[in-house]
């Protein structure tokens, strides 16, 4: 295994690199019968950078990620994620292909320790068969251990060693989220869908996030879609935002364009009459 | 003082991985695995080892079978003495039609039957949830019940439409059938379930337990990280099939002897899920601890005024069983709706930091 | 080809042949469905103030009947052991309520759930050692039920009609009716339906839970000893009844845990689907198949609606 390529699957002919389009969506329309959650919205992602998706509550930015890592399946539009178009697919193969997500309320598996969540995270990497498993000893623990010594490393990464056999459902929710950012990270996803990953957290918590965010996204080169609702932290690390309201897009830019755009403006603050 | 893991240290994931990290735990397993071999055989009477030990092994591999389902991958199940029946009578075909092949291939075969009708009560599961899900194995119970009794095939159309034990033997000894001795049975009880309990052991701590547990915990997230759904609860059906499917095959040919269909009634099944619950959901030993507690209790209350003196009559003693049994359930959820399992670690937590609690 | 025939044709056939046996098929099915309905009933009772699925329910039937019968036994007047036996089901809810439900609010459902497990066998201990486990029966005349049976002549034969049943479907009739306005036009029923939605929400404007669980455990008490005297009349008073009272649960499955209405329609179908089931396709393969019907026919539902048949259309939030 060697050293962790969490930037995904590098190499290889037709590799996507910095700064091409890793994932696009076009013309994305969803409904719950006769409620709209998402109107035709169109916007791509580059390989490497940070995208987030703003909006006020009820924008359609949660329903966008399930989209996307298809739990829900649009009934318009296209997504095209490296190359390939789908317009329906399974959760779980979205995460064959790629892409992880943490989730907006903390959505770990409650009766596991922290190492057992993030070892589940392997679980598409690892690949002997159940009669090995019932065996124990030999390859599948070979595969076992190697696949812990990834885990560790990344438990070192998060500064989560003390609480790496604690059940998580015992953790304070600021270490949940670490835990959880930590699950997908042990993926090696190509794109990480982030949900709100400060929700709750105090001013030392959130700035811990933005550091552990901003450095997957500088050492590994993992592009990540994000969902924030504090503006500052969005506009400090991002490199571009979508901001949706009422299920369509309003604006797409660098952060000193949105910041600036009248109609983003009048989203949050209201419009004069 | 005593239970005292600090100065433990690991220097590789091996040994932080085992299953039994702690040295004490360790000597602790030897020595319960020594006696159970040794001195159980040796020391305990026939009856004991007939009428307690042997059912009590039985029970609780049956109860870890259902733990895995229950238990490990939250899948609550009914049916579980449906899934033994099928292991006993598939059990008792193969060794009728095939009698050279020896008997233990054939208890463990019979498994695999079970597992097979398992899954295929398990494809519901892709749509049905919770208690919903507990029908759907409702229906599984039932419905193999009403084959057990309608189809004569199954017990070779005998009259009084039970199966009756053949002998069978291993290396010259009677293992089976009327002939055997309580020891030797016991014996081989003792094997199949220190072995299969080892292999569950094995599961739950790799791969497939992760997966079961994560389906268990949070399936939507489970399914973001790639696990598919159907495929590993019908693993979890399988699996837990298989040992419903041996326990009941040990049942029928190591305890009983002979069989009714009306051995694998609903009452059975629930009989195993009080032994998971009480035992601790998610817990191996727990499964151990629940069919001690539901199975050797009763044996106590029932032995219990006669060696204290009072003459009861047996109606009565039954019926005192049943009110003590149920209120017990009670006080036990109320004190600790964990069970025996997170009993048992508070009280190692206890011994860990004794006598200086703090 | 045959196989098909008899499984697809050779029934409806019957049916059209002879009318009047598919009618008394029909209103036998009708009845056990009504008595399936009532035992239901006082699960999504339950169900709805406390979040509780009690297990219990099936042997608090047989508990109630047993109580009933036993006291007569013993020379209470019959009308005078029916009020004894409502204070029974009474003193039962509160200790229910003292000795299990107050210790584990809070708790996950499973938890609830097999503590009416132990319920159950509690239940059974005691109704066995206070009134001995040999099987009873009703004491349908000296409750002022009618006996006997009303013969109707339609459709070129007789439909023969127990009067009993009749009298159990109107019962069980008024008994629902009864409950409807009492859960709609009521204080009491209004803080019940406030308590089903959210417990802590309801405490907040000073409901109290204890008041109200205790009120739907007597509800259900006297739901169960109702069906307990039909089905009583029936066949005989033993533990054996149990097994019906299990037949509750695909009952629940196709109307919904919470839905009264649901527990109504799900019985009346499951208890139809099972006799025609048993009268038309049971010789096929040997009779007896009313052991598992109900659980198919619900199984099969659920693969179609997992909801239930009066639920909501579940969507999955993340």
């Amino acid at each position: 295994m060697g050293t962790p390529n969490w930037g995904g699957a590098g190499g290889g002919a037709g590799a996507i690199h910095k700064g091409d389009i890793l994932l696009s969506v076009e013309n994305v329309s969803l409904r719950f019968g006769g409620v709209k959650a998402i109107t035709d919205v169109s916007f791509d992602i580059r390989k490497g950078e940070i995208r987030a998706i703003i909006g006020p509550n009820g924008a359609g930015k949660t329903s966008m990620l399930n989209v996307i890592n298809g739990f829900y399946n649009p009934q318009e539009g296209r997504i095209t994620f490296k190359g390939a178009t789908r317009n329906r697919m399974r959760p779980s193969v979205a995460a064959s292909q790629g892409i992880a997500r943490t989730f907006q309320n903390v959505a770990l598996f409650k009766g596991m320790s922290t190492l057992d969540n993030i070892m589940t995270g392997r679980t598409l990497k690892m690949h002997r068969g159940f009669f090995w498993q019932v065996l124990r000893h030999g390859p599948a623990f070979r595969e076992e251990i190697e696949h812990r010594k990834f885990v560790e490393e990344i438990i070192d990464f998060l500064e989560i060693e003390a609480i790496r056999k604690t059940p998580v459902g015992r953790l304070p929710y600021g270490l949940q989220k670490r835990v959880e950012l930590g699950r997908a990270l042990a993926m090696e996803p190509e794109l990480l869908l982030l949900d709100e990953p400060m929700a709750g957290m105090n001013l030392e918590e959130k700035e811990d996030m933005c550091r552990f965010i901003l450095d997957v996204n500088n050492q590994f080169g993992t592009t990540i879609a994000l969902i924030e609702h504090d503006i500052g932290v969005v506009m400090d690390l991002s490199d571009r935002i979508v901001v949706l309201e009422y299920g369509r897009k309003i604006a797409d830019g660098v952060p000193d364009e949105v910041k600036n755009d009248s109609k983003v403006i009048d989203a949050y603050l209201g419009v004069a009459h | 003082m005593f239970y005292r893991e600090a100065g433990q240290f690991k220097t590789n994931y091996a040994d932080d991985m085992a299953i039994f990290p702690i040295l004490q735990d360790k000597i602790g397993v030897a020595v319960i695995i020594a006696a159970a071999f040794v001195g159980v055989p040796l020391l305990g009477g026939s009856f004991f080892i007939n009428a307690v030990m042997i059912p009590f092994l039985v029970f609780a591999l049956a109860a870890i079978g259902l733990n895995l389902l229950t238990g490990y991958t939250g899948l609550l199940s009914l049916g579980n003495a449906g899934f033994m029946g099928v292991g006993a009578f598939a059990c008792y075909k193969l060794t009728t039609v095939f009698p050279q092949v020896n008997i233990i291939v054939w208890l463990l075969v019979s498994g695999f039957f079970s597992a097979g009708v398992g899954v295929i009560f398990g494809l519901p599961s892709l749509r049905i949830k919770g208690f919903y899900l507990a029908v759907t194995t409702l229906a599984a119970q039932f419905f193999l019940q009403w084959c057990f009794v309608r189809i004569p095939w199954l017990t070779n159309h005998n009259i009084s439409g039970a199966i009756e034990v053949p002998t069978r033997t291993l290396f010259g000894i009677a293992i089976t059938g009327p002939n055997a001795a309580p020891e030797v049975r016991y014996l081989v009880v003792l094997s199949v379930v220190a072995l299969l309990t080892l292999v569950a052991a094995h599961l739950v701590h790799g791969r497939v337990g992760r997966m079961w547990m994560a389906v268990r915990d949070m399936d939507i997230a489970a399914e973001l990280m790639g696990i598919r759904l159907l495929p590993t609860k019908l693993l979890a059906f399988a699996v837990s099939s298989f040992y419903a499917g041996v326990a009941g095959a040990l049942m029928v040919f190591l305890y009983l002897g002979s069989a009714e269909p009306d051995a694998f009634s609903i009452n059975l099944s629930f009989l195993i899920l009080f032994m998971v619950i009480i035992g601790g959901l998610g817990s191996l030993i727990g499964s151990f601890m629940g069919a001690a507690f539901i199975f050797i209790l009763p044996i106590v209350l029932r032995y219990l005024p006669q060696s204290l003196g009072f003459s009861v009559g047996a109606a009565t003693i039954e019926h005192l069983n049943y009110m003590i049994i149920g209120a017990l359930i009670i006080a036990f959820l109320i004190v600790e709706p964990h069970g025996l399992a997170r009993l048992w670690q508070t009280a190692k937590q206890k011994l860990r930091t004794w006598p200086f609690p703090y | 080809m045959e196989i098909l025939y008899n499984i697809f044709l050779d029934p409806f056939v019957q049916m059209a042949g002879a009318p009047d046996l598919l009618v008394q098929t029909l209103w036998e099915g009708l009845v056990s469905g009504v008595l399936y309905a009532l035992i239901a009933l006082g699960f999504v009772l339950i169900f709805k103030a406390s979040g509780v699925f009690n297990f219990a329910q099936g042997i608090m039937v047989v508990f109630a009947a047993l109580t009933l019968v036993g006291l007569f036994e013993i020379g209470v007047p019959a009308l005078l052991a029916l009020v004894l036996t409502v204070g029974v089901m009474y003193l039962l809810a509160v200790g229910v309520e003292r000795v299990m439900l107050r210790p584990l609010v809070n708790q996950p459902d499973i938890i609830l759930f097999m503590a009416t497990f132990g319920l159950t066998y509690f239940l059974i201990g005691l109704g066995e050692l206070v009134f001995g486990g040999n099987p009873k029966s009703m004491i349908t005349q000296e409750l002022y039920l009618p006996t006997g049976s009303v013969d109707i002549e339609m459709l070129g034969g007789f439909v023969s009609l127990q009067k009993l049943d009749i009298a159990a479907a109107l019962i069980a009739s008024i008994m629902v009716a009864g409950l409807a306005v009492f859960f709609q036009k009521t204080r009491i029923g209004r803080a019940l339906r406030a308590v089903a939605d959210s417990h802590k929400a309801a405490l907040s404007v000073g409901i109290s839970l204890n008041q109200i669980w205790v009120i739907v455990w007597f509800t259900a008490g006297v739901v169960a000893l109702t069906t307990g005297i039909m089905w009583g009349a029936r066949s005989d008073v033993s533990f054996a009844l149990q097994i019906v009272g299990l037949k509750a649960l695909p009952v629940l499955i196709l109307g919904g845990f919470t839905s009264v209405p649901g527990a109504i329609v799900g019985g009346l179908i499951i208890g139809i689907g099972e006799k025609l089931g048993e009268f038309y396709w049971g010789p096929l393969v040997g009779g007896g198949i009313e052991s598992w019907l109900a659980y198919f026919i619900a199984l099969v539902f659920l693969l179609f609606r997992p909801q239930g048949l009066f639920g909501d259309k579940i969507i999955e939030r993340i």
